[in-house]
């Protein structure tokens, strides 16, 4: 039963106990607030929401009360009428403002949050251009010792306590706190106890200026020139839905996605700075065939750069322009014949290793290639990494976690976005998903002679043993992300793209599709693995996932819900 | 005839160039060509007496011949030169690394590395942000003045050295050093630009070096 509201003259159906402000914005008007944030309580101090309210009596007459109300505490009861335009609410939003930058010291120009401030923002739209002050302002010392990851430039700060609330609703840490009063006040911790919780970086999201920065982001670039995609994290199977700001083809930060179904408005450091692997200089950057031995050089001659041999090389002509020709047209064509005659040769002895970190797409790509070269080739899913145990906040005073409905968030021990997608997949192609230990014993037993192995992980994932056991193999075809030795090992390296460089669908935790989308290129040579696998399986066209996501769900029953491939920007819950 | 002659005038100039029929018969279209030369006009004297009349004018009158380059002309300080990058009270690159002129240029001959500024360093206490490297590509620039009008803080200008000459591409483009040497090399010969009198600069640039002190005029 909802309630009904008229804000400036636009009536809308809202649910009582939401505030003015979600009505009004439900009408399409916008209310200022700083202090106000729907996750967090209201404490409706930064008094920047003040409207004139008023109520519709029975016989048709409006009585509006004369003072005043802040709009994030005020709820809509049936009937209320909202103006958010009159002079008494510019007058007091002007005044407001003017009292907030009494002491901001104005230095936009070197500011972080220049460009999404909503101070900058509300200033332009409903403040004044001009100050009164004639006094010199208050000046205070930056604190860098906030946290690890956050530096506080105390007196940009409008003192909305947004960050103090998280830590104390969200995160339960409670390590920031307000100290001192009036025109004194100020964000701080308690002197020894940084703000070095694994939800700390959400205070820099949170803060509506510019008063909370990331140490990790700072002054690294202005905000206007990044663009951004929509996202998933790859960090762990919550799949927090994000916005990858990439400048010129480098990411330069990861912000969390508003996603009521994923994970809500947050997000952890784990991931919000677990990305920077997709830089890495140990990325693989170009097709390579024959193993590499332990000095690094070839082992007894084989061992090429695909660069350097048939068509994929660099040319010097006559005129000394040199023409680089593309290494991918051959060498897949020797990958593709590698399998085959692996696969004539003994199919039964194939063995594909899929990563939880591939996408659906991926997965099935590579599963109906593989099948279709031959049907006996079996699946094995790749280790599964799993750090601890699921993390949940708030935490209480004693440290300890809160259970069932008051959990806010957490933070899954299963470091991977995939797993559940890429089962459904191998679930479809077999009765059973078999791990990667039962592959490693088969193998041991001589059961399996030629494997693809499909990586990805964000560090090396193999430790030696396993390498020693799979280097027994006659053909090892490694599709990874990062030079290891895995890849030295392997007898062709295919270059293949990270969460941020490719397009796909990943299954979370409580099995909720969500796309993953392209963010930047792949660096150098190396292609997105929808494109490897497309090309692999001499597939007519480019890789679309849409396209592709739409095939598999009419193929496989547990991806029915993709329908035509749409997904939208929330996902769609699958399994 | 007399009537006539203005029609069979531009009859004969149009016809020279086109014989579409539309277009001589179009009234609002007025063809002008040049004008029939009389018998005197033909001779060519009168011109050339007249031509010599102005050459001996001349040589009474003042010279404005320049012996360029020997003696170098007097540019205007509004003049749009080679950049500089100035320094404040105390000699600091005055670019707080904002990005803005980047942002501005059209050319997009502008690159910035920003970087925190040297807090350890006592001379750099109240600084929080500064330009690791500043790197103007002189070749690409077109001399619009966007980014001394972008500039919140007068770090940067065009000065009035016109003459920019270099060996190679690399050394056109001007670093940090290069631009604040422009600057040393322009405040003290005076050659200040216009924004600017004798090295103090205006008001919006001191209120990050101390706010407590109002600015200097």
């Amino acid at each position: 039963m909802g309630s009904k509201v008229v804000v400036d003259d636009i009536e809308v159906e809202v649910d009582p106990k939401q505030n003015l402000v979600q009505a009004a914005e439900k009408a399409g008007v916008e209310i200022p607030h700083y202090c106000w944030h729907h996750d967090l309580s209201v404490v409706a101090s930064c008094r920047m929401c003040l409207v004139e309210t008023g109520t519709k009596k029975d016989d048709g007459s409006v009585v509006m009360n004369p003072r005043l109300v802040p709009a994030c505490q005020t709820p809509c009861s049936p009937g209320t009428i909202v103006k958010t335009q009159s002079d008494k609410v510019k007058q007091a939003q002007q005044q407001t403002l003017e009292y907030l930058l009494l002491n901001h010291p104005l230095d936009c120009s070197i500011c972080d949050q220049a460009g999404e401030c909503y101070l900058q923002d509300y200033t332009y739209k409903y403040g004044k251009s001009e100050s009164r002050l004639d006094e010199p302002k208050v000046q205070r010392m930056d604190k860098y010792h906030i946290g690890e990851q956050i530096a506080l430039f105390t007196d940009r700060c409008v003192m909305c306590t947004r960050c103090v609330r998280f830590t104390r609703e969200i995160s339960g840490t409670a390590e920031l706190q307000v100290i001192n009063r009036g025109s004194v006040e100020e964000i701080d911790v308690f002197p020894g106890q940084p703000c070095d919780n694994k939800l700390a970086g959400n205070v820099v999201d949170l803060c509506p200026v510019g008063a909370l920065c990331s140490k990790d982001f700072l002054y690294k670039k202005r905000v206007w020139w990044l663009k951004s995609a929509d996202s998933v994290c790859s960090g762990c199977s919550t799949g927090c839905s994000i916005h990858i700001d990439q400048n010129e083809n480098k990411v330069y930060r990861v912000r969390p996605r508003e996603n009521e179904l994923a994970q809500g408005s947050f997000m952890c450091d784990d991931g919000r700075f677990g990305w920077k692997y997709i830089h890495s200089e140990s990325r693989l950057i170009s097709p390579r065939m024959g193993r590499v031995n332990a000095t690094g050089s070839s082992e007894n001659g084989k061992a090429k750069d695909a660069t350097k041999i048939g068509n994929g090389k660099v040319i010097p002509t006559g005129e000394g322009q040199p023409i680089f020709i593309d290494p991918w047209p051959d060498f897949l064509i020797q990958v593709r014949g590698a399998i085959n005659e692996a696969a004539k040769h003994h199919a039964k002895k194939f063995l594909a290793v899929l990563s939880p970190f591939m996408t659906c797409e991926e997965a099935y790509l590579l599963c109906s290639y593989l099948r279709s070269v031959d049907k006996h080739v079996t699946f094995a899913l790749g280790p599964v990494p799993v750090v601890g145990s699921d993390d949940h906040y708030p935490k209480r005073p004693n440290g300890q976690a809160v259970e069932g409905e008051a959990i806010k968030f957490t933070i899954r021990a299963e470091k991977c976005p995939n797993k559940r997608g890429v089962e459904a997949v191998l679930g479809h192609y077999d009765d059973q998903v078999r791990s990667f230990d039962w592959a490693l014993a088969q193998i041991d037993q001589g059961h399996f002679e030629a494997a693809y192995v499909v990586g990805g992980y964000p560090e090396a994932w193999l430790d030696s043993s396993a390498v020693s056991r799979l280097s027994k193999l006659k053909l090892l075809i490694v599709q990874d992300i990062l030079s290891s030795s895995l890849t030295d090992i392997a007898d062709y390296v295919l270059p293949g793209s990270a969460f941020a460089e490719r397009e796909g669908t990943v299954v979370n935790h409580s099995g909720l599709a969500q796309v993953q989308r392209l963010a930047i290129r792949p660096p150098a040579e190396a292609w997105s693995d929808g494109r490897i696998l497309m090309n692999l399986a001499s597939r007519t066209g480019l890789f679309n996932a849409q396209v592709v996501r739409a095939e598999m769900a009419t193929r496989i029953a547990k991806f029915r819900g993709l329908g035509n491939g749409e997904v939208g920007e929330q996902g769609v819950q699958v399994l | 005839m007399s009537e006539s002659t203005n029609e069979s005038n531009t009859n004969t100039q149009s016809n020279g160039s086109s014989n579409t029929p539309e277009k001589s018969s179009k009234k609002s279209v007025r063809w002008v060509g040049a004008p029939k030369l009389g018998i005197m006009d033909a001779l060519y004297l009168p011109a050339i007496a007249a031509g010599v009349g102005t050459t001996i004018r001349r040589i009474f009158e003042k010279n404005e011949t320049r012996e360029y380059p020997e003696v170098e002309p007097d540019i205007p300080p509004n003049y749009r030169g080679v950049h500089r990058l100035n320094r404040d009270s105390k000699g600091r690159v005055k670019c707080v690394a904002c990005f803005l002129c980047q942002t501005a240029c059209p050319a997009n001959c502008i690159t910035i590395h920003a970087a925190p500024a040297p807090k350890d360093d006592p001379n750099w206490a109240d600084r929080d942000k500064f330009p690791a490297s500043f790197e103007i590509d002189e070749l690409r620039c077109i001399y619009c003045g966007m980014c001394e009008q972008a500039c919140p803080v007068d770090a940067i200008e065009l000065t009035s050295i016109y003459d920019l000459t270099g060996l190679t591409r690399e050394e056109m483009i001007y670093d940090k050093e290069k631009l604040l040497e422009v600057f040393d090399q322009t405040s003290q010969t005076g050659k200040d630009p216009v924004r600017t009198k004798s090295g103090v600069l205006g008001p919006a640039s001191e209120i990050l070096v101390d706010q407590s002190k109002p600015a200097k005029s």
